[in-house]
């Protein structure tokens, strides 16, 4: 007889990890923080004066909850929708707006779009736009920690369409063979641009296709933040004891369009939009709130408006930030100028004007 | 000072790099317990065990991947791609990834990995087993390429890659990997990148050649001697970076360039060779640059005897543009 497969089914989510109570209007304000964030860089593409945005409206949940699990130690391998977990993680958001911007602060120098950021001192790797190589990065970077001796996971994050990549399957064929402390969270906003989740895959859940690598798949309800929390505590624990990785789906759904540069009413009806709307992660986490008594509806609408200006604060030092210098143009290609870069600056210098290195 | 077939001392290199620091590991398909389909990794598993010496499922772009990640996290992994021709799964993580991290991440995140690989033909190998695909990496900027022809070169090469600060492409000629042997100075030997080496001392003809192609060429330029043309031959060795001076140098003082590779002509590294000459030593020549290379065809499994540069097609350019007015 063979082995029975390993369930995909929704785990039962153990009450000791539940996300503590005192924790929870934290969790929440990360969540608003996140949709302000998003909304207002909406708005700022809109005016121009950002050049593109990634939104992750409908995600708040998935991500704040995930990040929320995980210890400062761990390495995060992010797609470019990530701003939940950047912003839980601590990064902060006058850095991000630098980023998004492309401006002098910008820890990238402004060589990204926005939402392709990354921070070494935060743990957080720099951003791509291919979808699925961070994944089989961050089995390396686990196999690495692991042969260090240090206790860290790995975390990468990726969509619904990026389970049909070649790196998906690699980066988990790779950490089942190897026990990778690698967890590996399917974010599944039911679209990849235009492709529904039925056309992305016959599967029946995403998290099923870890069953063939020897990789424990969970569905959990991703717009649940105590399911998505759970999930994590016990795949973070599960690795570190040695157990090897697991792949996790979170269910959720993108309420925005995939980027600025997408009209998602070409392809879905608004039928669909309202549904999920009505299952929005932040008003579920908030009818707790109020239920339980750590939030009132003033002290809710004197969160959104702090937040707001909070985010006006941040906004306008960063657009006070000076450019890019474009010298930094050649930097980091190499450890140090090559030969052929080094006479390419210098062409770049002696430019007739108007020259934008000398003015 | 030991005598060494190319391949036994791209394994000492290897074992070199391992004992010396514990940060370097290898990973790649076979290279543990078989040793490398090639034996360039015979004996690693052996002395450095399962941990740093990887036996990798079968997943190009899962090696490169997951030596990136490591890389990342300060380990200095040596990853093999059994054979060049099959690094294409792998392109998206050398060239997306690889040698864009340092640059996309403001220098925050430096990745280096070593890739080393067998490339080029002479073996027999057919269309999958003898490409040379050199110029699709020297064109991606970030990376550092490089071709070693011979035993003291490739120890000497790889160390210094192995102990580099960014990612390098690893370019090993498989058909001079028993053919070529050579003493190899012994311990921690390095050879420089950026610096071409002089093979043949000329001063009528300039002849650039790097990997089996060196080989090739030296027999033509020691035939065309008895002939009284006496041609200079510079391995680059390095192809990025590019020892632009020794280029030129050399071209200033023949006013002849003959370029040779394996690897098809159009948009091939002689193009970027000649480029630089016409930029920067047109007024020196006297002639024009001539390439020897691989026909614009997939490479030929029963012809490859006739596609790749001999020594009689090399001769006979540098015949042709030593004569020239």
């Amino acid at each position: 007889m063979a082995e029975p497969t390993p369930s995909t089914e929704n785990e039962p989510v153990a009450v000791a990890s539940r996300i503590p109570s005192t924790d929870l209007l934290g969790v929440y304000r990360m969540m608003v923080t996140s949709r302000v964030v998003d909304e207002r860089c909406l708005t700022l593409q809109r005016q121009g004066r950002i050049g593109f945005y990634v939104p992750m409206q409908g995600q708040e949940a998935a991500q704040v909850a995930c990040a929320w699990a995980l210890s400062p130690e761990d390495w995060i391998f992010p797609a470019y929708r990530e701003l939940g977990v950047a912003l839980t993680r601590g990064i902060p958001l006058k850095l991000l707006l630098d980023q998004f911007i492309g401006n002098a602060g910008d820890a990238m120098k402004g060589r990204q779009m926005p939402n392709h950021y990354g921070y070494r001192a935060f743990r957080f790797v720099t951003a791509s736009s291919p979808v699925g190589t961070q994944i089989v990065q961050a089995v390396g970077t686990a196999m690495a920690a692991r042969r260090k001796g240090e206790p860290i996971v790995t975390v990468t994050f990726f969509g619904d369409g990026t389970t049909s990549s070649n790196d998906f399957h690699s980066g988990l064929n790779f950490a089942g063979v190897v026990q990778a402390p690698t967890i590996f969270f399917c974010q599944n906003n039911q679209w990849a641009i235009s492709l529904p989740r039925e056309k992305q895959t016959r599967s029946e859940t995403l998290a099923a296709k870890g069953v063939a690598y020897g990789v424990p798949g969970v569905v959990v309800d991703g717009t649940d933040v105590h399911a998505v929390y759970a999930a994590v505590v016990q795949a973070r624990e599960r690795a570190l004891a040695g157990g090897g990785p697991t792949l996790i789906e979170a269910q959720v759904y993108r309420l925005g369009p995939h980027s600025t540069s997408d009209d998602p009413r070409r392809y879905r009806s608004d039928a669909e939009l309202n549904q999920w709307k009505a299952k929005d992660p932040i008003a579920r986490l908030k009818s707790e709130l109020l239920a339980d008594g750590q939030l009132t509806e003033e002290a809710d609408r004197d969160l959104w408006e702090s937040t707001k200006s909070e985010v006006s604060k941040a906004l306008a030092a960063a657009e006070a930030m000076p450019p890019v210098d474009p010298r930094t143009m050649f930097d980091d290609v190499f450890a140090r100028l090559s030969p052929q870069l080094e006479e390419q600056r210098l062409s770049f210098e002696e430019l007739p004007s108007p020259n934008p290195v000398r003015t | 000072m030991t005598e060494l077939t190319l391949v036994q001392a791209v394994n000492r290199g290897l074992f070199e790099a391992m004992r010396s620091d514990p940060d370097v590991l290898v990973l790649g398909e076979d290279v543990g317990v078989n040793g490398g389909v090639f034996r360039a990794t015979e004996g690693l598993l052996k002395e450095f065990g399962e941990e740093r010496v990887i036996d990798t499922p079968l997943s190009e772009t899962g090696i490169v991947g997951a030596a990136i990640g490591m890389a990342l996290y300060g380990l200095k992994p040596v990853a093999e791609i059994q054979f060049v021709d099959f690094i294409y799964p792998a392109f998206d993580q050398i060239v997306s990834e690889l040698a864009k991290f340092r640059y996309r991440s403001g220098g925050q995140y430096p990745c280096h990995v070593v890739i080393r690989s067998p490339y080029g033909g002479g073996i027999k190998g057919g269309l999958y087993h003898s490409q040379s695909p050199e110029a699709y990496f020297a064109h991606t900027s970030g990376l550092k390429v490089i071709v070693p022809s011979n035993p003291a070169d490739a120890k000497g090469l790889l160390l210094t890659a192995i102990h580099d600060e960014d990612p390098v492409l690893f370019l090993e000629p498989k058909r001079i990997y028993r053919a070529v042997t050579g003493e190899v100075p012994d311990g921690d030997h390095r050879v420089p990148f950026g610096l071409a080496s002089t093979v043949r001392e000329g001063s009528d003809v300039s002849v650039f050649a790097y990997g089996a192609m060196v080989h090739v060429a030296a027999q033509a330029v020691d035939a065309l001697a008895t002939e009284g043309i006496h041609a200079e031959l510079i391995d680059l060795r390095s192809l990025v970076p590019l020892d632009e001076k020794a280029l030129l140098a050399s071209v200033e003082k023949t006013g002849r360039a003959v370029i040779v590779h394996e690897a098809p002509r159009f948009c091939g590294f002689g193009a970027e060779l000649a480029a630089i000459i016409a930029e920067k030593a047109l007024y020196s020549l006297k002639a024009p640059v001539v390439r020897v290379t691989g026909y614009d065809t997939p490479f030929p499994y029963a012809l490859e005897h006739l596609y790749l540069p001999n020594m009689e097609r090399v001769a006979h350019a540098i015949r042709k543009t030593a004569q020239a007015a």
